[in-house]
């Protein structure tokens, strides 16, 4: 199969077919990042920008990394959002970084959408490494391969995504991604963090989070943002980790060989108790890292061309 | 100027006609309307000379009137001018505008109201109506001189763009201005459920990852300016009216005699939320386009009669308030040269009929805004729209009059245009 496209913009446009395409090219990446000298002259000549917007540094690295082992250029520009309110627009950055003819940007952006308004304007491959509450393709695209990997399927598996859903872009491309993969997936918050309609998405929603962690193969804990206390979506930290956090005790009413996730930073003792995330029996927080790697580096090496 | 207009099936809700018939003009004024005027006009006064205009196969109808608009002048030219506006306006069919006071400064002084006046008066185009601000600078916290505003011009009184949060401001505004017959129009929208938000708060924003405007943010405000209506014997106009819940409290309220008006606008019956997928900002409305019921309902208002008004609330902006990110793009859509072909096709799908049209395009604006306009009555202001509608178009912005781009429509074909835009007896606008 041919890769075809331009841009990964979000999971909710891709096939079975792509998802498969590039979790396999991912897992042939794996094996160079074990090497002595973890380097492969594939993209040598090609020029990757990473042009973030918002704080980064697992995901910005990430991208840095793939992009040195297969020998890009790799250039990053961190700017805030404020500066971008203020100061030259989106599109006249992006006509700039055109005009010094990269090969793929990379952009992470605190705006939804603004993925798709570069991809419309530069001919260069844009890759979304998480677009406001949209979507995080790459780190969808990682958990399934941990998920793959770990238990040698995604289909068929009911997988429990748990916490903030509604300002949550790695929940969005999670639900598309397993769902098209063939998982059950089923999401559980308070009220106040489940967007309207959810449920159209073709997920359960639940309330309370026993109810989705029951019978559950893997456990997927968000991140809770302290500032959004402010908006009223969960009156403190204390009694969110009183009954969001998943501990030893809850944790038993999932199946037995759970495996739990995290697309980090953790807040300990939050959204997950230390000791869960530190079991190396059940927590695949770290692997999860190691396979972002590998992604990143299909996904370059598809959208130059690697697949012709 | 003396002008005879045959031949054209002619349409007044004011008066209840609609049948072919001529129609004469003269001094400004209409002077006759009736069968065969050819020959009446010509036997006596020969001295003037009579245009003569054939409209066969054409619809006239009393000069359309938008009553929410945006002008932008002062303050944002680049936006629009009051004669880039006007210029709009003649385009799109309409005689009279009313523009509302977010301008820069904020229409809430004679000042600023005589200044739109003159402008418009120098344009010599379409008439333009000022509405003035309800509170200072619409910050919502103390009234406007509604007295010494009316006298300088202005018709109605809104902070559009802003809501009146605070309900006991709102209560005296709406005391105050009913004793001088002022209609206050308002923006509903409780600020505190909207906030953040750039679109419909409902699954396109769920899977799109924007922060939403729930429908009650709307309907909310307007429970509450029916009640203060109710209770004070007043009345209130609803500005762009955009969801189902909303459509149903005027309906109910309306049945319950309390004297409330409605507008909508075109992309509120026209377009979903579904749209935004594609995240085009000029599909970036306040209040957001809503689900495909509340459009269903919206035409459901508009058939009954619970929505008196159609109004484009034209709301033109520059290339850099809209080619940014979706949410820090500004609201609004630049409807006047789109406003008639989009609410036409509500003919063509039988919602209404061209007399209903009319009369929420002409007739009910004037009523409510108590202008002496909206028919076609021997002796009024000769103010005409001559209709084709039949002529299929392509919308194309870069040919708008208005300095407002900012259309959805871009590229949409549509049916149906002003093709004779006439103002006190002058031809201001001939797209024939």
């Amino acid at each position: 199969m041919k890769f075809e496209r331009k841009d990964i913009l979000g999971i909710k446009d891709l096939s079975v077919d792509e998802i498969n395409l590039i979790l396999e090219t991912a897992e042939s990446f794996l094996e160079i990042s074990t090497r002595k000298i973890k380097k492969v002259p594939t993209l040598r000549g090609k020029t990757v920008i990473n042009l973030f917007y918002e704080a980064s540094t697992r995901t910005r690295t990430s991208f840095e990394i793939a992009g040195k082992r297969l020998s890009a250029d790799t250039i990053n520009i961190s700017s805030s959002t404020s500066s971008v309110i203020k100061g030259e627009t989106l599109i006249d950055t992006a006509r700039t970084l055109e005009a010094m003819n990269p090969d793929v940007i990379v952009i992470r952006h605190s705006a939804a959408g603004a993925p798709h308004l570069l991809a419309s304007l530069v001919k260069q491959s844009i890759i979304n490494a998480g677009d406001g509450a949209h979507e995080h393709p790459t780190q969808a695209l990682l958990d399934m391969m941990t998920i793959k990997e770990r238990k040698g399927k995604i289909s068929g598996l009911k997988v429990a995504i748990i916490g903030d859903i509604e300002h949550s872009r790695v929940a969005r491309s999670n639900i598309y991604g397993l769902s098209k993969m063939g998982a059950h997936v089923v999401v559980a918050g308070p009220a106040t963090m489940m967007p309207r309609n959810i449920e159209q998405m073709g997920v359960k929603a639940f309330p309370r989070v026993e109810d989705a962690i029951a019978g559950a193969d893997v456990v997927m804990m968000l991140r809770i943002q302290l500032e959004r206390q402010k908006q009223n979506i969960f009156p403190s930290l204390r009694e969110y980790s009183q009954h969001y956090c998943l501990n030893r005790n809850n944790i038993k009413l999932a199946k037995n060989d759970v495996m739990v996730m995290h697309p980090g930073p953790i807040n300990r003792g939050v959204e997950i108790s230390p000791d869960i995330a530190d079991d190396p029996s059940v927590s695949v927080i770290l692997d999860q890292v190691n396979k972002g790697v590998a992604v990143r580096m299909a996904l370059l090496y598809l959208l130059t061309g690697g697949s012709e | 100027m003396r002008l005879l207009l045959t031949g054209a099936r002619i349409i007044d809700p004011a008066q209840n006609i609609d049948s072919r018939m001529d129609i004469f003009l003269e001094d400004g004024k209409i002077a006759k309307i009736g069968e065969n005027l050819s020959k009446a006009t010509k036997s006596k006064d020969s001295e003037k000379i009579t245009k003569i205009v054939d409209l066969t196969g054409m619809i006239l109808v009393p000069g359309l009137i938008d009553m929410h608009t945006h002008l932008r002048e002062p303050g944002f030219e680049y936006k629009e001018t009051i004669a880039s506006g006007a210029a709009a306006a003649a385009a799109g069919g309409f005689t009279s505008i009313a523009c509302m006071p977010n301008t820069e400064p904020i229409n809430d002084s004679r000042s600023i109201t005589e200044f739109i006046r003159r402008k418009a008066t120098e344009t010599s185009l379409v008439n333009v109506y000022p509405i003035g601000a309800v509170s200072r600078n619409s910050a919502g916290s103390q009234l406007t001189e509604f007295w010494d505003l009316q006298e300088a011009g202005i018709v109605a009184l809104s902070d559009d763009g802003k809501p009146v949060m605070n309900a006991a401001l709102m209560r005296r505004a709406m005391e105050y201005a009913f004793s001088l017959q002022l209609p206050v129009i308002s923006h509903c929208e409780d600020i505190n459920l909207s906030a953040n938000g750039s679109m419909n708060e409902g699954y396109y924003s769920t899977i799109l990852g924007l922060n939403g405007i729930p429908g009650i943010a709307e309907e909310a405000m307007i429970a509450r300016d029916i009640l203060i209506a109710e209770f004070t014997g007043t009345s209130v106009h609803i500005a762009h009216v955009s969801t189902a819940g909303s459509v149903r409290l005027i309906r109910d309220a309306k049945k319950r005699g309390i004297k409330v008006t409605a507008e909508t606008a075109p992309h509120y019956f026209t377009l979903t939320d579904e749209a935004l997928q594609s995240y085009d900002t000029n599909l970036k409305v306040n209040p957001p386009l809503r689900s495909e019921q509340d459009v269903a309902a919206i035409k459901e208002g508009l058939a009954d009669g619970t929505i008196d008004v159609i109004a484009c609330d034209h709301a033109p902006h520059g290339r850099t308030d809209k080619e940014v990110e979706f949410e820090y793009a500004a609201n609004g859509i630049s409807g006047l040269e789109t406003s008639l072909a989009l609410s036409l096709n509500l003919i063509n799908s039988k919602i209404l009929t061209w007399p209903e049209l009319i009369a929420k395009m002409s007739t009910n604006p004037a009523r409510i805004l108590h202008l002496p306009k909206g028919t076609l009555e021997t002796g009024a202001d000769a103010d005409i729209t001559v209709i084709d509608p039949l002529l299929k178009w392509t919308v194309d912005v870069q040919a708008f009059r208005s300095r407002g781009k900012n259309s959805p429509f871009n590229g949409r074909q549509i049916q149906g245009k002003a093709i004779l835009t006439i103002v006190g007896g002058e031809i201001k606008y001939d797209g024939r």
